[in-house]
């Protein structure tokens, strides 16, 4: 953790973090309610403090195509957007993990279909966790629950990306985008080289140099039988990232009888729930997926052995819970509760429905 | 003494009139036998040759027939998504701005699909250089009507040709590029004769030179024929773009230096 204290937004927290992390590009267009990201970026003229570069791009279509290109040549690129622009961005996404390129996408979700609404919502999951564009692919997912994560897994993220040459996701939501809290910033990593990219990702497309063969980023083959064992390798891949990659947080499960499953913003509610419930005797635990995809499998499955309910709280009609059931134990009973639109779901509906599902019932 | 030379005699550097170029590959080209992909492919490939870049060169390949322009250039490549190669070459140059930058695009990829990467790119006046081969056609997926197609023209997809009531006019992108402030050298060219292939070599030459001056877009437009997806010869297909497509999209500079030349 780093040294210096600041109070920030979570976008702000997020984009100080990405200039510190040593990123190279950040291609972008405006939308509620991420916008701080690139207007905090813009400010802070990186330029001059790493030599980063912030472009707003024409939309979201060509800021992700931006990363394309930014990627294939080994540099460190993000972007940031809110549900719709993330829909826009789906075939780039395809193309980004089709040709194995790493890049980071925050996408700081509101509520939808369509054009919706411009608060927070949690409805993105399954555009995000189960591919979203064509073809056969996996997005590392990560999900921070206050400003401090949103800072910290700017690098994490980053880290994961290179090492499986894949688009990682910072899946957050409008209300961690816009609140504001401490924050702990770290020391600033310095960028790399291009000797040093040449060296370490010997991939990326910097020009052709005697002594390689010229490198090529493509998801094209037109051999099915190369093309299907590229698919191959890509699952080899996602399996080795789901085996390796889990990422989850455990709040009183210890000795509780019936566990809240959420994310994000409705995490952080659900711990003032699991507070109140246990006020009253109800002894409620906490089980946070901080990697959405590699989703914690195995760690649902033993949970849901030694306790009497699940209830998941998100804010969309019920996506992650299909997850949850997929894992659980069938002995016990899986329920959702979410709230739609933009509306935040509040501590004492959760612990009433809690009541009502588990205990009265 | 024979009078007759000998192969090793033929292959002394001072008996060489032409040598392909190393940074063509060997392998076979996909194009069909006659279409300006090939030649277009050969010049471009010379000029970086020839001013020494090949290590400092990063190309993008788009969708469509030249989809495939990595198996046959040998320099680093991206392939793009349908339309967004202005959008990889943008980052691309921001991040690496001494690179040289091109990115190889046909009618449907640039002009339909892609309009808006290619509008910006030139209004940002990105510095790198974008080869345009015009052929008024959709020729990989089986010859559709492009956003070039000449009025009147026949396609799959306008088989009684194109009637601009239903089907729109036909657009002249190069001209409209020209009239932003972000592009620095416009120009249309042809590679049907040699001495239009040499012209257009010339101007190919012009832009990648000027790219290393980072003036802003250098934009290059190959008017070719497409003869399977025209269903002609490829002598008559070079007749028929001489005498149809040239009048509607006139050969020569555009704009020089920044400044028009040419009305449009």
């Amino acid at each position: 953790m780093g040294k210096e204290l600041r109070l920030m937004k979570g976008n702000e927290a997020f984009a100080e973090a990405v200039i510190r992390a040593g990123a190279d590009g950040y291609f972008g267009y405006p939308i509620t309610p991420q916008s701080e990201v690139m207007e905090y970026l813009m400010a802070e003229k990186p330029h001059e403090r790493t030599g980063m570069v912030v472009l707003q791009a024409e939309s979201e279509v060509a800021s992700i195509n931006m990363l394309y290109g930014g990627a294939a040549c080994g540099k460190k690129v993000l972007t940031s957007s809110s549900s719709p622009g993330i829909s826009l961005m789906q075939e780039g996404i395809s193309y980004l993990a089709g040709s194995e390129l790493p890049c980071l996408i925050m996408d700081a979700m509101r509520g939808g279909p369509g054009l919706g609404t411009i608060q927070p919502g949690q409805a993105d999951y399954f555009q995000l966790t189960k591919g979203g564009g064509h073809g056969d692919y996996n997005l590392i997912v990560i999900a921070p629950s206050s400003v401090q994560e949103m800072y910290d897994y700017v690098e994490i993220s980053f880290d994961l990306a290179f090492k499986y040459r894949n688009p990682v996701v910072v899946l957050t939501d409008g209300a961690i985008g816009q609140m504001m809290e401490k924050v702990y910033i770290g020391d600033q990593k310095p960028r790399l080289t291009e000797e040093e990219i040449r060296e370490k990702y010997p991939w990326a497309t910097l020009g052709k140099t005697p002594d390689r063969e010229r490198n090529i980023i493509t998801s094209l083959d037109l051999d099915p039988y190369r093309q299907e064992r590229h698919n191959l390798h890509l699952q080899k891949k996602f399996k080795e990232i789901e085996e390796n990659e889990v990422r989850y947080e455990e709040l009183n499960c210890e000795d509780a009888d019936f566990i809240i499953v959420a994310y994000g913003t409705s995490a952080r509610i659900s711990q003032k729930a699991m507070d109140i419930g246990r006020e009253k005797g109800l002894k409620i635990g906490i089980f946070r997926p901080i990697t959405l995809w590699p989703f914690p499998k195995k760690e649902i499955r033993a949970l849901s052995e030694k306790v009497k309910g699940i209830l998941t709280v998100e804010m969309s009609a019920g996506q992650m819970v299909e997850d949850v059931r997929l894992h659980a134990s069938e002995k016990i009973p899986v329920e959702h509760y979410g709230r739609m639109g933009g509306v935040i779901p509040t501590p004492n509906e959760i612990v009433e429905v809690i009541e009502n599902l588990f205990v009265k019932g | 003494m024979s009078d007759t030379i000998t192969k090793e005699q033929i292959f002394k550097p001072e008996n060489i009139v032409y040598k392909k170029t190393d940074l063509m590959t060997d392998n076979v080209l996909s194009y069909c036998p006659g279409c300006g992909h090939g030649t277009t492919h050969r010049i471009l490939m010379e000029v970086i040759d020839e001013m020494g870049l090949q290590s400092e060169t990063i190309g993008i390949a788009p969708v469509g027939c030249s989809v495939l322009a990595y198996d046959f250039m040998n320099v680093d490549m991206q392939q793009a998504a349908h339309g967004r190669a202005p959008a990889l070459a943008t980052a691309i140059k921001r991040l690496l701005p001494n690179k040289t930058v091109f990115s190889y695009q046909g009618d449907g990829d640039l002009a339909a699909i892609g309009t808006a990467e290619t509008i910006h790119a030139c209004n940002r006046g990105e510095n790198f250089t974008t080869i345009f081969i015009n052929n008024g056609i959709y020729g990989m997926t089986g010859g559709q009507m492009a956003p070039t197609t000449l009025e009147g023209m026949k396609s799959s997809t306008s088989p009684y040709g194109r009637e601009w009531h239903a089907m729109g006019h036909p657009l002249k992108m190069t001209e409209l590029v020209a009239r932003l402030p972000g592009t620095y050298y416009v120009t249309r060219q042809a590679v049907h004769t040699p001495a239009a292939v040499r012209k257009a070599k010339k101007a190919i030459r012009k832009a990648i030179e000027l790219q290393q001056q980072k003036v802003g877009m250098t934009f290059v437009e190959v008017v070719s024929n497409c003869n399977s997806g025209w269903k002609m010869t490829p002598v008559n297909a070079n007749k028929w773009m001489v005498e149809n497509m040239f009048p509607f999209y006139p050969l020569g500079d555009i704009k020089v230096d920044g400044k028009l030349v040419k009305e449009v």
